[in-house]
């Protein structure tokens, strides 16, 4: 499994050809299909035990845009705050620079073995790597992300790190890494095995990297949400704090956690809330606290009308669980940090060339709009990226012609006529001109019976009647 | 200094006038009992629930938890159970506290989750790293969502605070259900009614 | 009131009883139904490509075909909405603007309409619905299983006016089939296996047919039952409802 997704990785394959590779295991795709179909049902059973759902998306939804238009006063808002409190706050355009500033904070401390809980935001500017290559040995805590880390991969799922593992190839994982037991795959086993294991990183960790899943701008303070606790164990047990955020998690007063808290983790995972909702105001006594605020492409995207809603994701991945193409193609077949809806409206405007085959990675079925807790108009974004990334040329020249084939039959009616009525005749006298493996429709399925009148012949006869 | 300027002059070139802030959703007035719901909802994420009616009451279970030998660390004066002991300054000496026992500011019933500041804490990491954790919170503290909980914290000046619901947990591999990740491997709130 | 009849162009030349289905239905409820013979796509295809900025001389067809009715009624959810959404012309703004909001699919117009309440047909057979994703989600003919918000269907609701007819339960009401438009092609593997998913829950529940309000996800999910040799049949709603014995 891992062999396969390390092929697939590096090389320059499309989502579509990921996704044929992916789908050779049948069985194996089903699996990973009703894992996340379970988990967007619980999501539907949660939100059923609310009847103010639907206000609560809205509600979400307003605040984020009202965050959005005054991004440039709340970020102000929230930087003087937190350095009232002893906060440091460092400011980075893009991927690279916010890497600069972690390894230099590292560096500052003299450590060179970190903890760091889960953050997406790390994850799209390649932190990991970008510390690997100077020394600097980061251990991812969660649990998913850890099996990852271990496995070489990226995570598959920005929640569900390793919702693509089976447990008898994590169990293998262990044995290689941690020294379980051959040939054990229990779930409580290996946990416990990772518990210890980490635990000692824990221990021995002077600094600790969280992300951030809400900055309060009235407060200064930051919110992190985990099941295991590990952010928390994390940052505890370390001299230096940094934490990770993209400028867009702003939300303006500290009660509208009181709305995002009932929304995000009912999304994600059908749970009422994360086992640890922990808000730092103030670092521990003799602890130095750093927040990074990262731009990377966001202050950009805000002066797009069409594209900006992507930027109110709260990051549950709750379109990910629901999407019928992500659910049997899996995250890695969308090559990109955030994998899904969300990735592949998120993903273009930063790369339009290594990422113009995602909008297309869909049927706009229009699933993920709708179970978006704070309401982005994915599948609608998702429309508007093909007109861009056609118009801007990121289209492969056959489909052109192609296109422009069909606007030609279909804007002259005679020839359309003609055309359907050649074709229909050459389906039923050569069948083999479309039955072929040359057709890609045929080569699961049969293709429609082909009738000898269209209802405009029928028509036209009926007339004459 | 630079990326600062320069970010905020693009945000700023995007700024649009919108001074809209939607009200608060306010959840609908639950008829249901708000400790049964709480119970419910925590027992049903993996945590423990004893309702007592005394603090002697409390400290009885207490014992009954640990083991000989074993480390116990308790922050509450009004529970006689261990003298409670001053912290020191490094949390690496917590590692092996199998009990740490600490009041809760109130509980949340639509999420079974307790509201903890760092000032019942003692040491910040004492919640996490302890194997078991014991909070008590009084039954007339129990609001019933996540709004009223936050009405009740309001501007508060804590340096830190964590909602803690149930024990820490993780479903990573496969899906399956396991308490106790990194933190502590079992959680009992000890509901106190007092008349 | 004048009806145009709008047929989807696949419709038109691989399932013309679906067209004849819904000219005949209209006209039993005694509705005056024209039928623009020029008319040839509403352009979908391409606009769902990245390519609406190619669609002006397609669009500016559709809209000298439909200009001048009070409703233009598809049976096709996906037509019907691509229409309502994004039909514009650079030289007939005004006209694109009025079909836009005359164009209805064929069940929300039976229903909102018409308001029909008794349909004269039976169809003794075990059916299991399928919710197209762009008639349900974008045209709003029935609740998303999304939303917290009442259950409805308009489909559903006429369906049960067929005597004899046994609507079957299913595992995912309204996942999507994976037809996608050029989706069916360009990402064969995952378009087939969404498709094979759909067909699986049907058959599992017993239906004997798979009916939907757009032929287009029937066409794909025919494909595959007729691959396999099922017993199972596609057959579109018009079809039932105006009285198809199959």
């Amino acid at each position: 499994m891992s062999e396969l997704n390390a092929t697939v990785s590096t090389s320059n394959k499309d989502h579509a050809e990921r996704a044929e590779v992916f789908n050779k295991d049948e069985a194996r795709v089903n699996w990973h299909d009703q894992t996340l179909w379970f988990i967007r049902s619980k999501r539907d059973k949660a939100a059923h035990t609310l009847a103010e759902w639907e206000l609560l998306r809205e509600a979400a939804s307003q605040i984020k845009l009202n965050v959005l238009d005054n991004l440039f006063l709340y970020l102000q808002e929230f930087e003087r705050n937190a350095m009232t409190n002893g906060i440091k706050i460092h400011w980075a355009a893009d991927a690279n620079e916010h890497n600069e500033i972690v390894h230099g904070i590292i560096k500052g401390a003299g450590v060179s073995h970190i903890v760091k809980s889960k953050s997406m935001l790390t994850e799209e500017c390649h932190l990991n790597e970008y510390l690997h290559t100077r020394g600097i040995d980061v251990v991812d805590t969660d649990l998913g992300e850890r099996i990852v880390q271990l496995a070489g991969e990226a995570p598959s799922h920005i929640v569900l790190p390793c919702i693509h593992w089976k447990k008898e190839e994590i169990g293998e994982l262990f044995s290689k890494h941690m020294g379980t037991p051959k040939g054990n795959s229990d779930p409580q086993f290996l946990t416990g095995a990772a518990r210890a294991n980490l635990r000692q990183h824990f221990m021995s960790s002077r600094l600790a990297i969280t992300g951030v899943n809400f900055a309060v701008a009235e407060t200064g303070e930051i919110v992190v949400c985990t099941n295991e606790g590990n952010a928390d164990l994390g940052v505890q047990l370390a001299d230096v704090h940094i934490a990770c955020m993209g400028i867009e998690k702003i939300i303006p007063k500290r009660k509208h956690l009181g709305i995002f808290l009932r929304l995000l983790t009912r999304s994600a995972t059908g749970q009422p809330i994360t086992t640890y909702s922990s808000h730092f105001r103030k670092a521990r006594s003799g602890q130095e606290m750093h927040i990074v605020l990262v731009d990377n492409g966001r202050s950009e995207r805000l002066g797009s009308d069409d594209f900006r809603n992507a930027l109110k994701c709260i990051r549950c991945g709750a379109c990910m669980n629901t999407c019928p193409v992500y659910r049997r193609s899996g995250g890695h077949s969308y090559h990109y940090a955030i994998a899904g809806p969300i990735g592949s409206i998120l993903a273009p405007g930063l790369d339009m060339k290594k990422y113009a085959d995602l909008p297309f990675a869909s049927t706009l079925c229009g699933s993920c709009t709708n179970v978006c807790p704070v309401k982005i108009d994915i599948h609608d974004q998702l429309y508007k990226w093909r007109q861009v990334i056609v118009q801007d040329g990121y289209v492969a020249g056959g489909k052109k012609t192609g296109i422009g084939i069909m606007d030609f039959v279909f804007s002259k009616p005679g020839v359309y006529r003609f055309a359907g009525k050649v074709g229909r005749w050459m389906m039923n006298h050569f069948p083999f001109v479309v039955n072929n493996k040359m057709n890609p429709w045929y080569k699961q399925r049969e293709m429609p019976v082909a009738p000898k009148q269209s209802f405009h012949d029928w028509y036209k006869e009926r007339q004459r009647k | 200094m630079e990326s600062r300027e320069r970010i905020l002059a693009q945000l700023k070139i995007h700024q649009r006038t919108n001074n809209v802030l939607p009200p608060l959703v306010v959840p609908p007035a639950q008829p249901l009992n708000l400790v049964d719901k709480l119970v419910t909802i925590l027992t049903g994420i993996g945590g423990q629930v004893a309702k007592v009616t005394s603090w002697s009451q409390i400290k009885s279970e207490l014992l009954g938890m640990l083991g000989p030998d074993e480390r116990a660390i308790n922050l509450i004066p009004e529970l006689e159970f261990l003298q409670p002991t001053p912290l020191g300054k490094e949390p690496h000496l917590l590692e092996n506290v199998r009990l740490a026992v600490l009041k809760g500011h109130f509980a949340v019933a639509e999420t079974g989750a307790v509201w903890v500041t760092s000032d019942l804490m003692g040491d910040r990491a004492l919640p996490f790293i302890c194997e078991r954790l014991a909070l008590v919170v009084e039954e007339k503290d129990v609001v019933p969502s996540m709004y009223e909980a936050y009405e009740r914290i309001g501007s508060a000046s804590y340096e830190f605070g964590t909602f803690i619901a149930g024990p820490s947990k993780t479903a990573d591999i496969e899906q399956s259900l396991v308490l106790g990740a990194h933190g502590p491997k079992s959680m009992t709130m000890f509901l106190l009614k007092t008349n | 009131m004048k009806v145009a009849l709008f047929i989807p162009c696949y419709v038109d030349q691989f399932y013309p009883t679906v067209a004849i289905a819904s000219l005949e239905l209209l006209e039993k409820f005694g509705v005056e139904v024209y039928y623009p013979e020029q008319q040839t796509c509403c352009g979908q295809p391409m606009a769902n490509s990245g390519f609406e900025h190619l669609a002006g001389s397609c669009n500016n067809l559709f809209i000298e075909n439909f200009s001048g009715y009070d409703y233009v009624v598809c049976p096709s959810g996906s037509c019907a909405l691509h229409i309502k959404d994004h039909l514009h012309s650079k030289t007939n703004e005004p006209e694109a603007k009025a079909i836009r909001s005359q164009v209805m699919e064929l069940t929300e117009f039976l229903t909102d309409i018409l308001n029909v309440d008794d349909i004269q047909a039976s169809f003794h057979h075990k059916v299991g619905i399928h919710q197209s994703c762009h008639g349900q989600r974008g045209l709003k003919l029935s609740q998303m299983t999304e939303l917290v918000a009442p259950q409805f269907s308009k489909p559903e609701r006429l369906l049960k006016m067929v005597k004899g007819i046994e609507l079957i339960q299913l595992e995912r009401k309204d996942e999507c089939c994976g037809f996608g438009g050029t989706f069916c092609v360009a990402e064969e593997a995952v378009s087939v296996k969404m498709g094979k998913d759909r067909v699986d829950d049907h058959i599992h529940a017993g239906a004997e047919y798979i009916t939907a309000a757009d032929m287009s996800c029937l066409m794909h999910l025919e494909g595959i039952l007729r691959r396999r040799k099922s017993n199972t049949k596609v057959i579109h709603i018009a079809e039932i409802l105006n009285g198809a014995t199959a």
